[in-house]
């Protein structure tokens, strides 16, 4: 029953992970000075930007929930903050994987690493106040809360982490910078493409399974009535 | 009633439970002091530097004592549901949050004016130099730290794990408070002078203005039942 423009984003994101997969690992060169260590670079910044999409899409669609109290804008908040999650657990994970042949270390207090980490927590933190509330109603106005007071204060965080670090560690330049080779910008803006495309993805079916979610419940309460009042009926208690 | 009306009423509400039960304060003091002593032991002050230590023991000292503080606010209300006869009352929603935000650093704050001179006998400090700016770096952070705690606890402690929560949303949210905290203090303790750490108060005044303004908008969204 997904309707025709869902298929066809599933189809493009199917094919599109395989041809970047390709541009990736074949047709980019491998970087001279890191090595083989620097295709995690590929993910690990994507994931970034789609992190933050998710932060950024919740707090959106947070304020439209408080303003128009309609479900379906609390569904899509509820699922990008989820992706967002799961998008800044992969960079969480990747980062320190490539930090620690590059800069040596596991982890360091560097400003980007930090701030991260902070992200994911207020949003884990966001997840967790869901689970709960008593009801959906009570969860979709409360992580409205959530969200947007967490998307707030993402530059303040971002600031202040900088200013407590004094002068960064050095950071290598990552992204974009004069250095990058073309076809490797060419693989990166692949990738990119391609999470976008899964984000999306994992985020049309995440609001489906939401609104699914909504009519399993709504239906259980119907079938909770039910029994209810033919026991009335028969002049039987009010338990059911 | 006027907008600051309703704000002190609420205050002086929480004020006058407080002074009557005297159930808060106490405790508090005792569990800030209990930080406090037990970094003096975790750490050995003669040969760790105090200045480079102390700010962040007095503020974990704070934040912590804060979260019992914000979440005892809260639970008052909930007890024979009191928040109802506010919930109905004819009253404006913000100012209910402004005045729990007044509550909150008025305790905070009492802790704070006995634990500085506290710590400054128990490791040896001479804390008092410099007590404007010291005053000043305490009142901004406190009220940041207070503007998001009411907000959360507001909501936290309708769950039934609200000891968990609480801090659970208010510490990653409060990491700017935190880190311009200790910072400053630990200038204002060096004695440097204001314009070292001028980047540091503008940046607690101005998360205490954008997080007052987004409670008094969103505050509303927390209580309705």
């Amino acid at each position: 029953m997904r309707p025709m423009w869902s298929r066809v984003l599933q189809i493009t994101t199917l094919l599109a992970v395989p041809a970047s997969l390709y541009m990736v690992f074949v047709v980019a060169p491998i970087e001279e000075k890191m090595g083989v260590i620097q295709k995690i670079f590929y993910f690990h910044v994507p994931s970034a930007f789609m992190a933050f999409l998710g932060v950024g899409l919740c707090a959106v669609m947070s304020v439209l929930y408080l303003v128009t109290r309609q479900r379906r804008w609390d569904l899509v908040a509820h699922a990008a903050a989820e992706l967002g999650v799961v998008f800044c657990t992969i960079v969480l994970i990747t980062g320190p994987i490539w930090a620690r042949p590059v800069w040596g270390v596991w982890w360091t207090g560097e400003v980007r690493l930090t701030s991260t980490l902070v992200l994911w927590l207020i949003y884990v933190g966001y997840l967790l106040l869901r689970q709960n509330a008593e009801n959906r109603e009570q969860a979709a106005r409360w992580a409205a809360i959530t969200g947007i007071v967490g998307a707030l204060d993402m530059p303040i965080i971002y600031k202040s982490v900088e200013w407590w670090r004094g002068l960064h560690p050095v950071v290598l330049k990552m992204s974009g910078g004069g250095g990058l080779d073309p076809v490797m910008g060419r693989a990166f803006a692949a990738c990119v493409v391609t999470f976008t495309l899964l984000f999306l993805c994992l985020l049309v079916e995440r609001v489906r399974l939401g609104r699914l979610e909504d009519e399993v419940e709504s239906l259980e309460q119907q079938a909770a009535r039910r029994p209810l009042t033919a026991a009335t009926d028969a002049g039987g208690g009010s338990s059911r | 009633m006027s907008y600051l009306g309703t704000v002190l009423l609420v205050a002086g509400k929480d004020l006058r439970t407080e002074i009557r039960s005297r159930e808060q304060v106490v405790s508090l003091f005792v569990f800030a002091l209990l930080i406090l002593v037990v970094f003096n032991f975790a750490f050995d002050f003669t040969i760790v530097d105090f200045g480079s230590l102390g700010p962040g023991v007095l503020w974990v000292a704070f934040i912590f004592s804060g979260v019992l503080a914000l979440n005892h606010s809260f639970r008052i209300e909930r007890e024979q549901d009191r928040i109802e006869g506010i919930l109905v009352a004819p009253i404006d929603r913000s100012a209910f949050y402004l005045g729990k935000v007044a509550a909150t650093m008025m305790f905070m704050s009492a802790v704070e004016a006995v634990l500085v001179p506290l710590a400054a006998i128990l490791f040896n400090q001479p804390l008092t130099t410099r007590l404007g700016a010291l005053l000043l770096v305490l009142l901004l952070n406190t009220l940041g730290f207070a503007a998001v705690g009411t907000l959360f606890a507001a909501v936290t402690t309708q769950t039934r794990r609200s000891e968990v929560l609480l801090p659970l949303l208010l510490f990653p949210a409060a990491v700017p408070i935190a880190l311009a905290a200790v910072r400053t203090t630990s200038h204002v303790l060096a004695g440097r002078p204001f314009q070292v750490y001028a980047n540091w108060v503008w940046l607690s005044g101005g998360y205490d203005l954008v997080f007052l303004a987004a409670a008094v908008l969103l505050f509303d969204f927390a209580l309705q039942e």
